[in-house]
């Protein structure tokens, strides 16, 4: 599985070019513009784009696929996979589209485009939680190893 | 028509995303989930328009688009016009065939905040109401104008501070009631209006493809929490809709055929309205003592409200 999911990110990452949202482009300016243009989203044909997966689809560098946010996170969020049972709360309500999940496995985290709103974690209904808050810098094999044990229910 | 299937989140998962990530709404922001979701629930391809707002300033940041489908945007009250224009548009070229995939189903879809969709944009979407155009219309309310620093709109519940309506010793906030927009669409005799929530994600995809499915122009207002101006953790996004629908400060129902009221969701435990407001900073002085009439005062509007929307779903009037 850990190498599946590596293979996906790889994937995912190839066809990203830009590593900020500003510079990279030999824009027009402000005043150059003309009305009605169009950004493309992909390159070539896209009338088949809902029956494709992100690793299919041909996007052009306007598409914000391409882009990334991942300055804007302080914690970032990590997935443990063996307390995960693939409820795919955290896809649904996912409000940046990095919830990597491919035939109804959870996979892992998109983190060019994460923000780190810790939604995730809150919908998570495993005990403990398959998802949590780690500092941005955190090592993800020491953030595993410090997993929290599940909690017992307290008796009243 | 390919509706995807909601039977159970696992299936639902299988769709692939037309909204893309780098987008730049705030984190935490509800916008985006309920605009996934949308896009999710059909594979049909859309048109999709959009008013100015957060959603239109963040998600098409020169030079990039979040947007995997069609989408167009003119002016700030123009979503439900643009929309409409390319419908008719489709209607006339599909008739003398000269569309590159003349079978391929279209879908139009008009995205519109609240300001936008109470306030500015309201001539227009009564407009294309009136005209009886197949689109669907969603509002993604906020409650107040978020993009440009959180002032008042006429969805702006009594009580709020927002920064053009502040408390503090001689003011409790807005000092008006919200518009009730869902009953207004339903006037104009739409054959689908609905008020959904994003917590609850399943009625709200089935909601989308009902209004997706209906032929005529159909309304739909969503609750979608802002963390910036509502004052809360970005991570509770999704306990404040709970709060707020479980409140009955968002009742989720649907009007079919401007007569037929359905309640979709009732609560098992209705939670008193201080639970909601009190999750929220922009309603933090409602609990001093001065203010607390304000609350007695939105409790009782609540409960004459949700007696009404039962009445009206037994009467069928």
């Amino acid at each position: 599985m850990a190498v599946e999911q590596q293979d996906l990110k790889l994937k995912a990452n190839a066809n990203r070019g830009l590593s900020q949202l500003e510079g990279g482009f030999d824009l027009l300016g402000w005043d150059e513009v003309t009305q009605g243009s169009v950004l493309p989203s992909f390159d070539g044909d896209a009338s088949n784009v809902a029956f494709q997966k992100a690793e299919e689809r041909s996007y052009s560098g306007y598409n914000s696929y391409t882009a990334t946010v991942a300055s804007w996170r302080v914690l970032k969020p990590v997935f443990n996979i063996d307390v995960c049972i693939d409820c795919q709360n955290c896809w649904v309500w996912c409000p940046d589209s990095s919830i990597l999940s491919r035939d109804k496995q959870m996979l892992g985290i998109d983190y060019d485009h994460c923000k780190g709103c810790e939604i995730c974690v809150e919908v998570c209904p495993t005990n403990p939680k398959s998802l949590l808050m780690f500092s941005e810098y955190a090592d993800v094999g020491e953030a595993l190893a410090s997993w929290p044990e599940k909690k017992k229910k307290e008796k009243k | 028509m390919a509706i995807t299937s909601i039977k159970n989140l696992k299936e639902f998962s299988t769709n692939n995303d037309r909204f893309e990530g780098a987008h730049t709404l705030c984190p935490g922001c509800a916008h985006s989930m309920i605009v996934r979701e949308l896009m999710n629930c059909t594979d049909d391809n859309l048109v999709i328009s959009a008013n100015t707002g957060c959603l239109e300033v963040s998600t098409a940041v020169y030079p990039f688009t979040s947007w995997d489908t069609s989408w167009i945007h003119i002016g700030f009250e123009n979503a439900a016009t643009s929309v409409s224009a390319s419908q008719v548009m489709h209607k006339v070229r599909k008739k003398k065939g000269t569309l590159k995939d003349n079978d391929a189903a279209v879908k139009f879809v008009a995205f519109g905040g609240d300001g936008s969709t109470f306030d500015i944009g309201f001539q227009w979407l009564s407009g294309a109401f009136e005209r009886q155009h197949d689109f669907t219309y969603i509002c993604l309310d906020n409650e107040n104008y978020a993009n440009t620093g959180g002032q008042r709109s006429s969805a702006t519940p009594i009580g709020a501070t927002t920064s053009t309506s502040v408390a503090g010793t001689h003011s409790y906030g807005k000092k008006e009631k919200k518009k009730d927009i869902v009953s207004i669409m339903a006037a104009h005799g739409s054959p689908y209006v609905a008020q959904l929530s994003p917590n609850k994600w399943k009625m709200m995809a089935k909601g989308f493809q009902k209004a997706l499915e209906t032929e005529g122009p159909c309304f739909i207002n969503t609750v979608s929490p802002c963390c910036t101006e509502w004052k809360f953790e970005p991570k509770d996004t999704i306990e404040i809709t709970d709060l707020a629908t479980d409140s009955l400060m968002f009742p989720m129902y649907e009007i079919v055929d401007g007569h037929e009221l359905n309640i979709l969701y009732r609560p098992k435990n209705i939670l008193p309205v201080e639970d909601y407001l009190g999750a929220q900073g922009r309603y933090k002085h409602l609990f001093k003592p001065e203010y607390k009439h304000i609350i007695e005062k939105i409790q009782s509007d609540i409960d004459t409200d949700w007696a009404r929307l039962q009445r009206r779903e037994e009467a069928r009037v």
